[in-house]
């Protein structure tokens, strides 16, 4: 860069003047601003009692889920488009012959590391019959690496805690349109941010409390 | 003369202080977090309460938490340390940090109740005999450079080398503007004892930040830096030093120096509220002479106290309000400003002390009034000087006249 460039603009700095330079105005604002905020309302969340309000659950990315069909069957064809989209190499995928007439190729075994996982989405946008998605599902933990390889049962499960929260599934069934019910029924399982779950999303409890958070 | 109910009554009170100081050091890093958390609008420590219980208590087992871990961390030697130094460095801060508050009152006097005839009343202060108070402050005071240094040196890194160099320079140079201001102070009131200082005030009424306020300036941003606290933490400056003379600390050795870095905040309180507001004297609260009862002894206490947890109040939040000095900045306002300033006021009061009050008494006003008309004048002409001449700071930024040749700011260079 050239200084005597002519589409150059200089900018000086203001002068400080005499009460700039006395620094009288500035320590006050310096303390003021303090002050305010010393009394200013708190934005912590105090996480295990209160949970943390996601202000766009549909676009946030948090643990996966598999989408069953209108007949509670996994929705998966065993494409491996999202293992191959995946940049983590987080999915493996074992795909065995279908039982069912309507697609060739269903997941034996579904199985998500979600320590690798990197939570980017392109699982969910490479897939061609959207049977998998992240959820807003945020506070996922366990107590070993292999513990939080979520197998296709474990997806599985967490579709059924989630198929009925506010966030309105794209590729899942709502609760008009579904045949079979495999978990309970939606009443009794609300998801309120209200009535935060004593126990946050971990493996050993599938599907007794339904973790809050998602909408 | 010195009997065993001295030495049991000295014994008592070194117990109590280095209890309460040890306790009020833990605490006060509690109160530290708090309060940055509040200004940062988060809520800080809250969870930690009662150990082996689920009661909370607002987190104020936080610092029985924090003495725990610091106890059971590994206390690592690095290989490529001096061993002895290294070691030396924290004791020696340690030690003259504590020591500091040997002759500095915590109160005033207990009662006579209870006494033999002839005895000494309990005065609330360690060491109440020595009369050069604040010059035993100064010199142990100054100890306290040797153990940042020492520390920085022994660590052989250079950062810890660098935060030992500044602080050395930053350390010294202040301990002339903190003279000059206390010397005002001492001059008007004529001796050295701090509990003098106290009762000379309490007698007139009058704190010495009222008639003296160009000295307490003076004074109080030199205990700023004194104490080594943002605006003036250079000598750590965790966000360019990684911590400065302790990077290389951990364990035991690093919480002496953290402790000691807290009984220096105390002590620069200590003293800015004993020398210019009255220590533990209030108006209409207190009383003002040697005579007390149980529940105005106590009341003093309280009052001192709580005047030091307002000036470490004030000292925590200047660190979230003012950004940290540039070094040259740091000993422009020491030498071109502090020092000047601190000279004007010893001339102005001791001006005052040889020809004011006769002046005062031949113009038929009050004396402490008109020294207050004075201090205050002093202050304002000072500070419009001050201003005036001293340039705010270099700035360094690149103008357009440094980096363009042919123009006008090159001629200048």
């Amino acid at each position: 860069m050239n200084p005597d460039d002519k589409n150059l603009r200089w900018i000086e700095p203001p002068e400080l003047g005499f009460w700039g330079k006395t620094y009288l105005p500035l320590l006050l604002e310096g303390m003021t601003t303090t002050l305010r905020h010393l009394f200013s309302r708190k934005i912590t969340v105090q996480s295990p009692e209160e949970r943390h309000e996601i202000p766009e659950p549909l676009r946030y990315r948090g643990v996966h889920r598999l989408n069953r069909d209108e007949q509670g069957r996994v929705k998966c064809v065993a494409c491996f488009l999202c293992a191959t989209a995946c940049p983590a190499h987080c999915i493996d995928i074992v795909a065995a012959e279908s039982p069912w007439p309507d697609r060739e190729k269903y997941p034996q075994t579904f199985d998500i590391d979600e320590l690798r996982c990197i939570y980017c989405g392109m699982c969910e946008e490479a897939c061609p019959v959207d049977a998998i998605e992240l959820t807003s599902l945020y506070d996922l933990s366990g107590k070993s690496r292999e513990e939080m390889v979520y197998d296709k049962p474990e997806l599985l499960s967490v579709y059924d805690r989630t198929k009925d929260s506010d966030r309105r599934p794209v590729g899942g069934v709502s609760d008009g349109d579904r045949c079979e019910s495999p978990a309970q029924s939606p009443s009794e399982t609300p998801f309120t941010r209200e009535s935060p779950s004593e126990t946050p999303f971990t493996r050993e409890s599938p599907s007794e409390t339904p973790p809050t958070g998602g909408r | 003369m010195a009997d065993s109910r001295q030495i049991i009554e000295a014994l008592i009170k070194i117990a109590l202080l280095i209890g309460a100081l040890m306790t009020a050091a833990a605490y006060l890093v509690l109160l530290e977090r708090w309060i940055a958390a509040w200004i940062q609008d988060r809520r800080g420590p809250n969870r930690v309460g009662v150990p082996l219980t689920k009661i909370r208590l607002f987190g104020l087992g936080q610092p029985i938490a924090d003495g725990v871990k610091f106890l059971f961390k590994e206390g690592l030697t690095p290989g490529h340390v001096d061993k002895l130094l290294y070691f030396l460095a924290p004791v020696t801060i340690f030690v003259a940090a504590l020591a500091v508050f040997a002759v500095i009152p915590f109160g005033s006097v207990l009662p006579e109740t209870g006494l033999e005839s002839g005895q000494e009343p309990i005065r609330l202060v360690v060491a109440p005999g020595i009369d050069v108070g604040m010059i035993y402050v100064f010199a142990v005071g100054g100890i306290a450079v040797y153990g940042v240094l020492l520390g920085g040196w022994a660590s052989n890194n250079k950062y810890s080398l660098f935060g030992g160099l500044r602080s050395g320079a930053q350390l010294i140079s202040y301990e002339l503007p903190l003279g000059l201001g206390i010397l005002g102070v001492v001059l008007a009131t004529g001796s050295l004892r701090l509990d003098a200082i106290i009762a000379e005030q309490a007698q007139s009424g009058t704190w010495n930040v009222l008639v003296q306020p160009l000295g307490f300036v003076v004074f109080f941003v030199a205990a700023f830096a004194e104490a080594g606290r943002l605006p003036f933490d250079l000598p750590e400056a965790e966000q360019e030093l990684v911590g400065g003379y302790h990077t290389e600390y951990s364990g035991v050795k690093l919480m002496m120096y953290l402790v000691a870095e807290f009984l220096h905040m105390i002590a620069a309180a200590f003293l800015i509220v004993i020398l210019f507001f009255g220590g533990w004297h209030f108006w209409g609260v207190t009383g003002s002479g040697e005579q007390v009862t149980w529940v105005g002894a106590i009341l003093r206490v309280i009052v001192l106290l709580g005047k030091v947890m307002a000036a470490i109040f004030f000292f925590m939040l200047a660190r979230w309000s003012w950004p940290r000095f540039r070094f040259d900045q740091l000993m422009t306002l020491a030498w071109k400003v502090m020092l000047p300033l601190g000279l004007v006021n010893v001339v102005v009061v001791a001006a005052w002390i040889e020809y004011g009050e006769e002046l005062a008494a031949r113009l038929g006003v009050s004396p402490a009034m008109s020294m207050a008309v004075l201090g205050w004048f002093t202050l304002i002409a000072a500070g419009v000087i001050v201003t005036a001449v001293v340039p705010a700071g270099y700035d360094n930024r690149p103008r357009r006249g440094a980096l363009v040749p042919g123009t006008e700011g090159e001629k200048a260079e």
